[in-house]
């Protein structure tokens, strides 16, 4: 039974992906050759390519550098600037693109989009390895530095090697939240393959053209997953369980101090201070003449609503899931557990573009209805909830539910009195990640979402697209504001992935 | 309260097996302590008696009623009326102790106070615990919740699964005393699963002895620790001095000399069995014949002592001495043995004891 519902909905989970599929080999080689072998693909290919290079790299040191800074020097106000390196989290991407452009339109270049996009994903890896510097073992460095190791020896020689695992992983976490970003590109005027798939789909509702670019999008992000799946195997030393054994000398940086703190102000300047400060220009100026208070309230509410359904229905199908994969350990359960994953992995535009062909050939009465977007959110945002499920039914032992049945509780009862009761905190959670992850969410909901329904994210997109910034920033603001909670989540928890 | 029967009752994970046929019996209102190394399979026959896992074959009875292995699928553990009592307590941390106490409860038994009042006597605790979360108490006192909760539902058994090994001494002895006086006012039928030797003789009513997923011995704890089945467990129930001997019409001459032997083993090599405690030091006086031995490392306990002793022909054996008159290591002591010895035969290890016990 469990395993019955726990296959349904990896079935769901994959159903993009295997849509993408079918229609690569219903096209045969020939078709695919012709439509993926041409100059513009490789054109976007270039352009995500090198976007997704420089994005990493400039992450990598942003974070490298922020998380030593943090965790382990004099720097004052460590704890303040923690909070304030995870806070641009709160803020989408693509509202931080617009409040980068609507401020300076000139940046519709590589050099632009690569700031923009930079300062918003940063955090994904600074967050990792600010847990993996705090779990550093510090006699190890002692050790080192007993050896008459330089402070910059000791952190390329000791230090680096066990970070390893935290960067590589923070990096890819980076690189496929960028394959899948469209908003923040589109803003920017940059193209690659999500801007072209909007942009095809727009032209020709269903090309082939928007399949196939999507087939080697999905590519992409395939093997980027599977480089995830692989790193998280063997994460082995860089894991920050057993916790510093004392507390941890950090380094003094003297005369360096004023530029430290110098180069911290300016990242949460560009990454915090920036965005906010232009939301509240164009809340400022748009507050006379366009604010629309009515709409704002009924999109809040249609969201608010939206996200809600959504959250308790991507929470009761990762329930299966997340049983088996604690309580029916094996090679099954963990294949349907990496199968929600791979499904999720595909972008939210490949999720919507498949759904729309899907609902229109299969089962037109569905097309354009709200249960098409539901089924988008919770395969887009299964894995958040998995995660949490899963880690709660380990919280809770098989034990309980024999003692349970030897004390005359039937199999209802014991759900009833024992099991939900315990795994309510962890599915809580879960629901609160999706809810939070579908006020935000942009790319499937434009494709999907049905006519005259719009959320706060779609709104804010035609306001903004119509280069009306003023009317936009509000429900930019509701956004940011909603989000908020999440990122102390997410400051909490510095540990999570996209697979657990 | 009824009786458990257990016949032929075989299991395997895979393709290790873990009880090979195993035959018990446990008569209304006694207390029957499970021992055996770990590994030995006495949780899993445990838990299939309680109705969590299924027998591969043989049967399980309640007094009359076959639970498990009769014609059918096995009655579901909800339905046996067995109380278990998990090792950590396993009480639902959600509930408060009343909570956890009334969970077997008809509905409306659940809020009635009197009830959980006396079951929390019943395991000697006040009952001003009744509104605590179970995080909130001793491990000891989570124990005894755990049995009153397993009580409360009047199950025709109950089973014990390590319920102590997670305390520490001290509190391990007042939890013990709590849990039998417990049972004993309840009349409780129970099966204690421990690996602990001194808990199960101390406790039980019967032990039954489990090695490598056979039932080796199934008698009452003075005749185990008198006349254990083998060597093997007369070295698991007690601290054993284990001496080669040759036997000569009901004597065994070793190495402390003649010592009688129990029961009529024919003549010949053999291997015969003293407990510590049989061996008596004294000052070496002008007695002819006398024993004479090297005092090793003594360790002292207070209550009593442990002598390492070495003998004349070089074989190292222990004895154990009240606390009082202590020998110092390198001293002369004279050996003279307490009682008779019990003779097994030379092949090492699981063979039949020569004598008939008692």
């Amino acid at each position: 039974m469990t395993l019955a519902l726990a296959v349904a909905v990896a079935a769901l989970a994959l159903l993009p992906l295997g849509y993408i599929a079918w229609y690569c080999v219903d096209l045969g080689w020939a078709g695919i050759r012709e439509l993926v072998l041409r100059p513009r693909v490789g054109e976007l290919l270039w352009n995500t390519v090198r976007l997704v290079a420089g994005t990493v790299l400039v992450c990598a040191v942003l974070g490298l550098g922020a998380a030593w800074l943090v965790e382990r020097t004099s720097v004052p106000g460590r704890r303040v600037w923690h909070v304030l390196l995870v806070a641009p989290l709160a803020v989408p991407a693509f509202v931080n693109s617009y409040a980068w452009v609507s401020l300076l339109p000139g940046l519709d270049t590589y050099a632009g989009a690569l700031l923009v996009v930079s300062l918003s994903y940063f955090p994904f890896v600074y967050l990792p390895l600010a847990a993996a510097f705090r779990g550093l073992d510090p006699a190890l460095e002692e050790t080192a530095r007993g050896l008459g190791l330089s402070t910059w020896s000791v952190f390329l020689r000791v230090q680096l090697p066990q970070l390893r695992v935290a960067l590589l992983g923070g990096s890819l976490l980076v690189a496929l939240h960028l394959l899948a970003e469209f908003g923040a590109l589109q803003m920017l005027r940059y193209p690659t393959f999500t801007t072209a798939i909007y942009d095809q789909y727009r032209a020709t509702f269903n090309g082939p053209g928007a399949t196939m670019l999507a087939g080697v999008l999905v590519v992409l992000c395939l093997v980027l997953l599977l480089a995830e799946i692989r790193l998280r195997g063997h994460r082995g030393y860089a894991r920050a369980g057993r916790g510093a054994p004392r507390p941890v000398r950090p380094v003094r940086l003297g005369r360096l101090t004023p530029p430290a703190l110098g180069g911290l102000a300016v990242l949460v300047g560009l990454s915090l201070v920036v965005p906010l400060g232009s939301l509240g220009y164009w809340v400022a100026r748009g507050a006379g003449a366009a604010l629309d208070g009515a709409a704002l309230l009924t999109t809040t509410g249609t969201t608010l609503a939206l996200a809600a359904v959504a959250a308790a229905l991507t929470t009761a199908m990762a329930l299966p899931t997340g049983w088996l994969a604690v309580r029916a350990r094996g090679r099954v359960s963990t294949l349907l557990e990496r199968s929600t994953y791979v499904g999720s992995s595909v972008p939210g535009i490949v999720v919507g573009l498949a759904l729309v062909t899907l609902s229109i050939r299969a089962t037109p009465w569905l097309y354009q209805t709200v249960p098409v977007l539901l089924v988008a959110y919770a395969i887009l945002f299964l894995p958040r909830a998995i995660v949490t499920v899963r880690s709660a039914v380990e919280q809770s032992p098989a034990l309980y539910d024999d003692v349970a049945a030897s004390l005359g509780a039937s199999a209802p009862a014991r759900l009833r009195r024992v099991t939900l009761p315990l795994l309510a905190p962890g599915i809580g959670a879960g629901a609160a990640l999706v809810f939070l992850a579908v006020v935000t969410e942009l790319t499937a909901t434009l494709l999907l979402a049905p006519t005259g329904t719009t959320t706060l994210a779609t709104a804010f997109w035609s306001a903004s697209s119509a280069l009306d910034y003023g009317a936009a920033a509000p429900y930019a603001v509701v956004m940011v504001l909603l989000s908020a909670p999440a990122t102390v989540l997410l400051s909490r928890d510095a540990r999570r992935g996209l697979t657990p | 309260m009824s009786s458990l029967t257990v016949t032929g009752l075989t299991k395997a994970f895979g393709a290790t097996p873990v009880l090979r046929g195993v035959d018990l019996h446990v008569p209304t209102g006694t207390l029957t302590a499970l021992l055996g190394p770990s590994g030995c399979g006495k949780t899993t026959l445990l838990r299939l008696v309680a109705g969590f896992d299924d027998p591969d074959s043989g049967t399980v009875a309640v007094g009359d009623r076959v639970v498990a292995g009769g014609p059918g699928r096995g009655v579901p553990a909800r339905r046996r009326g067995i109380g278990f009592v998990p090792q950590e307590g396993g009480l639902f941390p959600h509930l408060t102790v009343a909570g956890n106490i009334g969970f077997g409860l008809p509905r409306h038994e659940r809020r009635d106070g009197g009830r959980i009042r006396s079951l929390l006597e019943i395991v000697g605790l006040d009952a001003a615990l009744a509104a605590r979360s179970p995080h909130q108490l001793s491990g000891g006192q989570q124990q005894r919740v755990a049995l009153a909760r397993a009580l409360a539902p009047a199950p025709s058994l109950v089973l014990l699964d390590e319920p102590f090994s997670s305390l520490d001494a001290a509190l391990r002895e007042e939890t013990r005393a709590a849990v039998a006086t417990a049972l004993d006012a309840t009349g409780a039928t129970a099966v204690l699963v421990t690996h602990d030797q001194a808990e199960a003789l101390s406790m039980a009513d019967q032990v039954a002895v489990l090695r490598e997923g056979r039932l080796v011995q199934l008698t009452d704890p003075q005749t185990l620790y008198r006349s254990p089945q083998d060597l093997d467990v007369a070295t698991f129930v007690g601290e054993a001095v284990v001496l080669t001997a040759d036997l000569r019409a009901g004597t065994a001459h070793c190495a402390l000399g003649p010592v009688p032997v129990d029961g009529a083993p024919a003549d010949g090599p053999a291997r015969v069995l003293l407990r510590p405690e049989q061996l008596r030091l004294s000052a070496p006086g002008p007695v002819p014949g006398e024993l004479l031995a090297l005092v090793g490392a003594v360790d002292f306990y207070g209550h009593d002592a442990r002598v390492g002793l070495t003998l004349p022909d070089g074989t190292a054996v222990t004895a154990r001495l009240d606390g009082a008159d202590l020998p110092a290591a390198g001293a002369q002591v004279a050996v003279t043995v307490r009682g008779s010895a019990l003779a097994f035969p030379t092949s090492v290890g699981t063979g039949q004891p020569t004598s008939v016990p008692a």
